[in-house]
Formats: structure tokens, C-alpha cells, sequence
């Protein structure tokens, strides 16, 4: 009998030695990051980027990667310039194991839809990029997140429907959209339209030339306007200057409501006392209260590792943002591990796993984000997802959530963007995809 | 049936703005006026002062003392900046100094995020602005206090010019540089002053519009509202720089209002300049700026 | 007119050195170089040079600031976008000349006020060139195409029939361009029109009255010039970025290229191409040593920012010890290591690479 013990443990013992001896190659991925932290819009920058990395940091300390594949990151300044950004991609590009570009920013993703289509590993533009690029029989290798700005449109009036008591009851409102004056701030001109003429409303779009640090002219045509709701589409400096020169003409501020650039804490707090009572759309609740946002707390930042140099910006809505973001990059290689193995993989794999990231309320349940998001369902031709919005409200202090999900009308977007994509395709001779590809998995 | 009411409501609004416009203008007269160099740190000045008080008020110092503190740094600033660069600068062509004035705007920027941060932050002056109406005309009550000090501040400028001996030095300095040094003035010391004067400018608009916007990096981009009114109202003259920015201020609220529906909107950014530019055609040195003389 | 006394040699040193330089950048980068040199920094390189060279031509040799380059840029992108996509069949060559002469035509437009305006008046209008041309480019939708967010995509490159993809193509096609129209300028400057733009820089009266036409002069100026800078215009947004929108070309992008010029020194070709490597590589350096010396200690924002300091310092430190920029510099360097050189020429020392300083025989 003991000579069997000892057989075993000189099995068990051996085994250990051999995996010491073995040189450690313990499989990684890597993500390079084109962040910014300085510049016009580091707030938002060091938020976003901050959560992601604290996501990162928790699935490596607490889980020891992803199936054992730890994962990797290192981070480029751009100062959100463009020409930064492609120089940074250029001098990353080539580390091995990168599972995907996370630029959040709309003019670095440009730059890049060529070049990552031709490396063949996944861009993620979340809540923000091309509206076409959701057509993923066109675009392979852009993702829009959760939201593109069409739906982010729907999103809003559906959820001013339900202010009004119901659709029906948009019929001979008025509207208006004060949007930034930028190729962003137009892009939804042609949907509000549609809605209007939908569901019976007037809507009247008024611009902001940038950066929107003047809005007087604007605001009293607004006073003379009188529409039932404003519909804040804006960026960086124009939306505490907004919610300020609202208070300034008289406009009731619970009735503007902020799309997904005006939904943060960096947008109301210079706004001070104006903005309390403003709601806006988000994709993701704020708040610490999470269990996913606690694990990271207790984990992470109980380690010292925590990315956020004031902790007070735990919950902010881009710290949250990028924690999703996380989750999001994160479960997509698990899905993808789940087919090709435990291992780095490749870019086009990393790919694959983006179009079948497909998590349901239980699933968001188990990764501890219950309330925080709702759900994401991509497939190779709805490269977006169905993100279901929410929206809170500004109370002087910390944003609350005031309303339940809600679906924006995907059906009736769908046909606009398969038009547009089918431009671009056209445009650079591409064919669109009939099937998904298999995906090349040697590196 | 014109709307009167509403025609005011947006021509006092803009006189309003451009009165604040006038305040950053100021800053720029000041310098260009007695050295010849078009500051574009001015708006980094701006960022850098609303910053720096409002980073100490946020960390528990009363708002005067904040104050008090905040323009001692400026002059700090001032002082350097004439020993640091416009001495060693002093016989190059304008456009060299300007270039050095774009330098020195990365640097003041840098060093204010360095220091105090990239976060942003809300000031508050403690006016509320709450709308109040004039025979249903509004205006609004912020506004009207911003005037109030950029007007005061003029007068104080202006009466300084007029009846102190630095002030007399400033007036020399800018009507003639060899003369003012044949008489004796001390050139360095009368720009280190300037730029002192120019700082103090750049914080009380800093606080302004920082009260307005918000205190973040772009307030420094108000310096592009600024610029038309230099050109409108001279480069050199302070009356240029209110009357300008009054001007300014009304004709872009104005042409955005009514101009700028049959352009689909936002022609505020390029109506000013534009408008500035046909005026110049007829009066090429600005409302009341020195003509230029040709070179001999 | 008299026609210049030739008194220079046909093989000089500076003409040796550029066929040298060609040599190298035809035959030996593409070879050697990584495609991080191409896409990165090469490339945007040749289109920043390109635009330095046509805003030279306006500040530097006719001494008109202008501070709106960055529009024609957009012009020349957008121009060259829409010719190539509604006219079927077109050239992509002939849709880059149809760009360069549409920004042209916008930039005379826009330099009228020169006729009447100096100094630092005439730089802030030229500002209206810029709001103006990013605020129309972005409100009319026609002309990205309708595209909803506003974006233009790179077309092929074709030259003869030849497409030239990848990024040592695309390098390629850059180089070929801004080679050619380099040495168009080295003819523009010698001829009696490159003295016009001197003599209206250095004393428009004086040159009125030896009959040199001011008016038409400066206009010249501001149309070749925009010219240049808009091809610059169609390289930046479709050789390097390949998808562009509005927001890339505005006023900092203007700044930067007047930066360039100035570092590089105003009236010098050879400085247009110094100052656009010094913009283009001198961050990437400092940024790099920072975070390999300082990077464990300090975060990624705080080296940032002292880069940020750093150069806002030595463009300062440069305007006072060499205000005639990176380009006298080089000739400094270049008359201490051989300065038998310039007692030869009679204590002139050469100026720059491609302006002569013509000497007459036989006069006093």
C-alpha cells in the first residue's frame, strides 16, 4: 500500500517538476490600447480606458485569465488626434496575440476600418462609429457595439413615447435636436425625420457650430420654439454650456434629454445647478452597486492595482462604460476559446467570437452585471447586437436610474443601413459576405 | 408680423456676448499695443488662471484668498514670460514672436494639466441665473453681471492709462518704441507689466467664462471668438475692442438667427469672420486702429 | 528682362546631394523600411512636407501669413474624391490636378483681401477660410456622398494604369508626387514670378514701381499655393489615413503646418521638408524615451504632458537661438565642417539647397 502512495506522489511530484521545467509559455492576449488621457477630452478618456483595464485586472487576478490565457495591454497616447492614433496602431499592430482595436474615438476608428480589415482582427467602435458598419456582411471587422447612433435615435423617442403615455400620444408634439455641428452631430438628421413622420411629431434640428461654447442665438429659438421635449446631441464643451444657457432662457431642464455623448458626469458637473433634474440615454447603468463593479473594488483596487487615480469616479458612467467594454471584449474570446481552444488566438478567431457574443439577461446575471447592462446578441450580419437602453436622471450629486430598458425599433433601421453599407461596398468593390467565413486561425 | 421682442431678446443676448468677447479681446490689445506681439497664449492664460482658482477653491480656500492667490501667479507668469521669452526675442518679425507666443501656449497648457489635473470642473460665482424680463424681453441676469465687470474693468484700464505715470509709459512705449527708450523708459520693466495686466485680464475672464462653460481645456478655444473682434475693432485700440466685440457679438447672434436658416444653420463660426472681413475692405486697419505704416 | 548669368557649375554638391537622396528613397527605403516607417511616419511626412512647401510659397517667399491651410487641405481631399467618384472613367491623376486647381480657384477666392489687407489683419481673415470651408464640407452632404457619418474613403491609387497598394505603394505614389511638384516650385522660384513673390514680400512700393504687379502676384501666390496644398490634401487623406471626415482639418492641423515652415525656416524649400520631419518624428521620440526612462514611474497622462511642455519649450528655444529655422541651422553646420566653401564664393554663404544667389560676372 505505501509503496503505491509513494508511486504516487513520485507520479505527482515528477509531473509538477516537468511543468516547472517546462518553459513557462503561458498563453496570452493582448490588447493594444489607443488611449487618451490628456487633452480636450481626457475625462472621459481615463474613465473609459480605466475600467477597462480594471475589468482586465480582475479577470487576471481573479479568474487567472481567460481559461489560463492571461491577458495583456499596453497603452499609446493619442490626445484623441487622429494621426496619433494610426501611429500607435502602426507601432502595435505587430505584438502577437492581438485580439482587438478599442479606439473610442470615431476619428481613429476611420482611420483604421481599412488597415484592421486587412490584418484581419476585429475593431470595436461601442456605442459609437460607422452607423453601416452594423451590416457585418460588409463590414467583417467593425463592430458598433451595442448602439450605433440610429438606434441610439429610436432609443430616445421611444423612450419619450413612454414620457407621453404612449407612441400614439407623440402625434402633433414638437421636438427639438440641438446638435453638435459635426459630421456626428448630423448623422442622425435622416432618422428623426423618419420617426417624425412616423409618429405624427414636428421635429426641428438646430445646430451648434463647434465647439459650442456659444449657444445664445440657438437657445432662444428654442424659447420662442417652445417644443415639448430638446434632444441634446452633443460633445465635449457644448453640453454643460447647453444645460447652462437653458437655465439661462428659461427652458425646464427635466424635459432635455441627452443622447450617449451628453450622458456623463464630465458633461453636468461644470453645469452645476443647471443640470440637475437633465436625463440622458445610457447603455449602461452608473453606480458602484454592482456585484461586477464590487469584485473590482475588492479585488483589484483592494490589490493597489486599480487604474482610477480618484477613486471617487468608480461607477462614473465612462468607468462603467469601459467595464462593459470589458466584459464585453472578454466574453467574446471565451466564446471563441470555446471552439478553437484554450489558447491565444488569432485575430480573425477573436472575430469569430465577437459574432456569436451572445449574452442573454442570465448570462449578463452570472458575469455579475445584472442591471448594469441588459443584453447583447451579435451575429455575423448584426454586428451592433440589440443593445436595449436606459435612462437616468441628474440629481446634483450622482446619476439615477429612471427608467426600464428599452428596445429601440432595430426592424425599422435595419433597411437604411443595409442601403448605406451597400454604397460602400459599391464605392470599394467589395462583396458582401452570403455566409459567415471560417475563420483563419494561423497567426 | 415681425417679432419684435424676439429680435431684441437676440440683439441683447449677442451685445451681451460680445461684451464678454471684448473682455478676452482686451488681453490681446493690451500686449499688442505695446509690443507689437499678437499673444495667442492668451486663451492658455485663461485656462491656466480659471483653473488654478478654481482647483484652490475646490481644495477649501475662501474665494478671495483663492483670488489674491491666483493673481499672484499671474504676475509670477507675467514676469517670467517677458524674461524668458520676449527679451531674447525683442528685434524679430511679428510673426516670429507669434509663433513663440503659440509655444508658449503648449507650455502654459501642459503645465496647468500637469498640475492641477484633466478633470473638469464647474465654477460657481454665486449668480444665479435665473431669466428675469424686461417687457417680456429677456436678458439674462449672468450676462448682465459679466458686462458690468468687463465694463468696470475697462474704465479701470482706461483711467489708468490716462492718469498714472505707468500708464503714461504704456501709451509711449506703444506710440513709439526708440522714443520711449530715448526718454529713458526701462523697456523690459513696462512689458513685464503689460503682461502682468494682460494676466490679470485672462483671470477675471477666465472666471467669467469659466462660470459660463465650465472649467475644462477648451475654454482656452475662446480666444477664436476673440480674434474677429481684434480685426473689427483694430488690433491696437481698447475702444476697438469693446465696440468691436459689441458689434460681433450682435451681427453673429443676429445673422445665425435669421441669416442662418436658409443655410440650414451653425454659420455662427465663419458669419463673424466673414462680416469682419468685409469691413476690413473698407477700413483695412480696424475701426480704430493705427493705420499701418509702410516700411521705409 | 536679362536672363540670369549662369556662374554656377552643373554637378554642385547641393545638386548631388538630392539625386543621393533620391537614390536612397526610391532604391534603398523601400527595401530596408519596416511597414511601421511607411504608414507611420514617411507617408504623413511627404503630405506635411508637400503642404509646407505650398504654404511656403505664400508666407515664406510672397509673405502673406495665412493661417487657414488646413481648408484647402479638405478642399484638395474632398475635390479629388468627388471628381473621382462622379466622373466615370476619370484618370485618378487627372481627378488629383482637377483637385489641386478647384482649391486653387477657392484659395484666390479667399486671398482677395490680401489686395487690401497686411500683417496679422490679413492672417485672422484667412481664418475665414478655414470655418468656412470645414462648416460648408460638412453641412452639404453631397459632398461626402451622402454618407452618414460624413466620412470619405481612398479610392485606388492609379498612376498609368498602375495601382499602387500596400504601404511601400502608397509611399511610393507620395514620394512620385511630391518629387515632381518639388521640382516645379525649384523652376517657379527661379523665374521672374518666384522674384515677384520676393519683391512684393520685401517692399511692395518698391516693387509696384519697378513694375512688378502686385495684385496679380499675390493672387498667383494664394492659387499656386492652395494648389500645392490641396494635392497635399488628396496624399494626407488617401494615402495615409484612407478615411478621412471634416473634424481632421481644422485649425490645429492649419497650425501645424505654419509650425512646420517656420521651424523649418520661411523661404526655404529645404526647410519645408526639415520642419515637417522634425513635427512628424520629434514627438514620437521624446514620447518614446519618455516612457522607456520614465514609464515605470509616472503614467502614461504625465509624460504626456511634459512632452507637451517639451516642445511648446523647444519651439521657443529654437525661435531664439535660430529664428531662421532648422534650414540655416543645416547651413551653419555645413559652413563650420567646410568652410573653404564659402570664402570660395566670395564670403556668400549658401542659402538653402535650391534658390542660388545669382552673382553676375564682370559687375561690381
Amino acid at each position: 500500500m505505501s509503496y503505491l502512495k509513494h508511486l504516487k506522489s513520485a507520479v505527482i511530484a515528477s509531473a509538477i517538476a516537468v511543468g516547472f521545467a517546462l518553459p513557462a509559455a503561458a498563453d496570452e492576449q493582448y490588447f493594444p490600447l489607443q488611449s487618451y488621457r490628456v487633452g480636450p477630452y481626457a475625462a472621459g478618456g481615463t474613465g473609459f480606458f480605466g475600467g477597462f483595464i480594471d475589468y482586465l485586472n480582475l479577470i487576471n487576478i481573479r479568474d487567472g485569465g481567460v481559461n489560463g490565457v492571461k491577458l495583456t495591454w499596453s497603452e499609446g497616447e493619442t490626445q484623441y488626434e487622429v494621426e496619433k492614433g494610426v501611429e500607435v496602431y502602426e507601432r502595435l499592430k505587430n505584438n502577437p496575440g492581438v485580439a482587438a482595436w478599442n479606439p473610442l474615438s470615431v476619428g481613429i476608428a476611420y482611420a483604421m476600418i481599412d488597415r484592421i480589415t486587412q490584418d484581419k482582427v476585429p475593431l470595436i467602435t461601442v456605442n459609437h462609429g460607422r452607423t453601416d458598419s452594423t451590416d457585418g456582411r460588409v463590414f467583417p471587422y467593425v463592430f458598433p457595439l451595442l448602439l450605433n447612433p440610429y438606434s441610439e435615435t429610436s432609443g430616445i423617442v421611444n423612450y419619450i413615447a413612454g414620457k407621453l403615455g404612449g407612441q400614439d400620444k407623440l402625434k402633433g408634439k414638437k421636438i427639438v435636436v440641438l446638435y453638435h455641428g459635426s459630421p456626428y452631430g448630423k448623422e442622425t438628421i435622416p432618422i428623426y425625420k423618419l420617426l417624425a413622420d412616423k409618429y405624427g411629431f414636428e421635429v426641428q434640428q438646430i445646430e451648434v457650430p463647434h465647439p459650442g461654447n456659444e449657444q445664445q442665438s440657438q437657445w432662444l429659438e428654442i424659447r420662442r420654439a417652445k417644443p415639448d421635449y430638446v434632444v441634446l446631441r452633443g460633445w465635449g464643451v457644448m453640453n454643460p454650456v447647453a444645460l447652462k444657457t437653458a437655465q439661462k432662457v428659461g427652458y425646464p431642464v427635466d424635459h432635455i434629454v441627452g443622447n450617449v455623448w451628453s450622458n456623463s458626469e464630465e458633461d453636468v458637473i461644470p453645469a452645476g445647478d443647471a443640470a440637475k433634474g437633465y436625463v440622458a440615454i445610457t447603455t449602461q447603468a452608473s453606480g458602484e452597486q454592482y456585484p461586477v463593479v464590487q469584485e473590482i473594488v475588492k479585488t483589484v483596487y483592494g490589490a493597489g492595482k486599480g487604474n482610477l487615480e480618484d477613486k471617487k469616479r468608480i461607477g462614473s458612467v465612462y468607468h462603467n462604460l469601459g467595464i462593459v467594454n470589458g466584459i464585453l471584449n472578454v466574453e467574446a474570446i471565451r466564446i471563441a476559446q470555446g471552439k478553437f481552444g484554450h489558447r491565444t488566438l488569432t485575430g480573425d478567431e477573436v472575430r469569430w467570437g465577437f459574432e456569436h457574443l451572445q449574452l442573454d439577461a442570465k448570462r449578463v446575471e452570472e458575469l455579475g452585471a445584472k442591471g448594469l447592462f441588459h443584453s447583447i446578441n451579435v451575429t455575423w450580419k448584426n454586428h451592433e447586437g440589440d443593445g436595449y437602453v436606459t435612462f437616468q436622471q441628474w440629481d446634483g450629486a450622482k446619476w439615477n436610474v429612471v427608467s426600464d430598458w428599452i428596445a429601440p425599433d432595430w426592424a425599422l433601421l435595419r433597411p437604411i443601413i443595409e442601403k448605406s453599407a451597400a454604397a460602400y461596398a459599391a464605392e470599394k468593390g467589395i462583396k458582401p459576405r452570403t455566409s459567415e467565413e471560417a475563420p483563419v486561425t494561423t497567426n | 408680423m415681425f417679432d419684435y421682442q424676439f429680435f431684441l431678446e437676440v440683439l441683447i443676448g449677442g451685445l451681451l456676448s460680445g461684451i464678454m468677447y471684448s473682455l478676452v479681446a482686451l488681453g490681446f490689445v493690451l500686449i499688442y499695443k505695446t509690443s507689437g506681439v499678437l499673444n495667442f497664449a492668451q486663451g492658455s492664460m485663461l485656462l491656466f488662471a480659471a483653473l488654478t482658482f478654481v482647483s484652490l477653491v475646490e481644495r477649501g480656500v475662501p474665494f478671495w484668498g483663492a483670488f489674491a492667490a491666483t493673481l499672484g501667479v499671474m504676475v509670477l507668469l507675467g514676469v517670467a514670460v517677458e524674461r524668458t521669452i520676449l527679451r531674447p526675442l525683442v528685434n524679430q518679425p511679428p510673426i516670429t514672436l507669434f509663433m513663440a507666443t503659440l509655444g508658449l501656449s503648449y507650455v502654459i497648457e501642459g503645465v496647468a494639466q500637469l498640475l492641477w489635473g484633466t478633470q473638469v470642473h464647474g465654477l460657481d460665482l454665486g449668480i444665479e441665473d435665473s431669466p428675469f424680463e424686461v417687457y417680456g424681453v429677456l436678458i439674462s441676469q449672468f450676462d448682465l453681471f459679466a458686462a458690468a465687470v468687463a465694463g468696470s474693468l475697462v474704465a479701470a484700464f482706461s483711467l489708468f492709462f490716462r492718469y498714472t505715470r505707468i500708464g503714461l509709459a504704456f501709451r509711449a512705449v506703444a506710440d513709439d518704441q526708440y522714443a520711449a527708450l530715448a526718454v529713458g523708459l526701462r523697456l523690459p520693466r513696462v512689458w513685464a507689466i503689460v503682461w502682468t495686466a494682460a494676466g490679470v485680464v485672462a483671470l477675471v475672464a477666465g472666471l467669467l467664462w469659466g462660470a459660463r462653460l465650465g472649467v475644462q481645456f477648451s475654454l482656452s478655444l475662446v480666444v477664436l471668438k476673440a480674434l474677429p473682434v481684434l480685426v473689427l475693432g483694430g488690433f491696437d485700440s481698447i475702444a476697438g475692442a469693446i465696440v468691436g466685440g459689441l458689434l460681433i457679438g450682435a451681427i453673429e447672434k443676429l445673422s445665425e438667427v435669421y441669416i442662418g436658416p436658409y443655410f440650414g444653420g451653425g454659420i455662427e463660426g465663419w458669419a463673424a469672420y466673414v462680416v469682419a472681413l468685409g469691413f476690413l475692405l473698407i477700413r483695412p486697419a480696424g475701426l480704430f486702429g493705427q493705420k499701418l505704416v509702410e516700411r521705409a | 528682362m536679362a536672363t540670369p548669368v549662369r556662374n554656377t557649375p552643373l554637378v554642385t554638391p547641393e545638386r548631388l546631394g538630392v539625386l543621393l537622396l533620391l537614390i536612397v528613397a526610391y532604391g534603398v527605403i523601400p527595401v530596408i523600411g519596416t511597414g511601421y516607417l511607411f504608414d507611420a511616419i514617411l507617408t504623413p511626412f511627404l503630405a506635411l512636407s508637400l503642404a509646407a512647401v505650398g504654404l511656403n510659397i505664400l508666407t515664406g517667399y510672397a509673405g502673406q501669413v495665412s493661417l487657414g491651410s488646413a481648408a484647402f487641405l479638405a478642399v484638395g481631399a474632398f475635390a479629388a474624391f468627388n471628381f473621382n467618384l462622379r466622373v466615370p472613367g476619370l484618370p485618378f491623376v487627372v481627378s488629383i490636378v482637377l483637385a489641386g486647381l478647384t482649391a486653387a480657384a477657392i484659395g484666390i477666392v479667399f486671398g482677395l483681401p490680401s489686395l487690401r489687407l497686411r500683417g496679422f489683419y490679413l492672417a485672422v481673415s484667412t481664418l475665414a477660410a478655414q470655418f468656412f470651408v470645414q462648416w460648408a464640407l460638412t453641412k452639404f452632404s453631397w459632398f461626402s456622398n451622402d454618407n452618414p457619418s460624413g466620412v470619405i474613403d481612398a479610392p485606388p491609387l492609379t498612376l498609368a494604369g498602375f495601382a499602387f497598394t500596400g504601404p511601400i505603394g502608397r509611399y511610393l505614389f507620395s514620394l512620385t508626387i511630391v518629387v515632381v511638384i518639388t521640382f516645379a516650385v525649384t523652376r517657379l522660384i527661379r523665374s521672374q514670378t518666384g522674384r515677384n513673390f520676393v519683391a512684393v514680400r520685401d517692399h511692395e512700393t518698391a516693387a509696384r514701381v519697378i513694375g512688378v504687379p502686385v495684385l496679380g502676384t499675390k493672387l498667383v501666390a494664394f492659387g499656386i499655393s492652395s494648389f500645392i496644398i490641396g494635392v497635399a490634401g488628396v496624399l494626407w487623406a488617401f494615402a495615409y489615413l484612407r478615411t478621412v471626415e471634416t473634424g481632421g482639418f481644422n485649425i490645429d492641423r492649419s497650425f501645424q503646418i505654419l509650425f512646420i515652415i517656420i521651424i523649418g525656416g520661411l523661404a526655404s524649400l529645404r526647410g519645408a521638408f526639415l520642419g515637417a520631419a522634425f513635427i512628424v518624428v520629434f514627438p514620437l521620440i521624446l514620447s518614446r524615451t519618455g516612457a522607456a526612462l520614465f514609464g515605470g514611474v509616472f503614467d502614461s497622462g504625465v509624460l504626456e504632458m511634459s512632452q507637451r511642455i517639451g516642445i511648446g519649450a523647444l519651439i521657443i528655444l529654437f525661435l531664439i537661438l535660430e529664428p531662421r529655422g532648422l534650414s540655416a541651422l543645416v547651413d551653419r553646420v555645413w559652413d563650420w565642417v567646410r568652410p573653404r566653401r564659402a570664402a570660395a564664393l566670395g564670403g556668400a554663404t549658401p542659402r538653402s539647397f535650391f534658390i542660388r544667389k545669382l552673382q553676375p560676372k564682370g559687375r561690381t
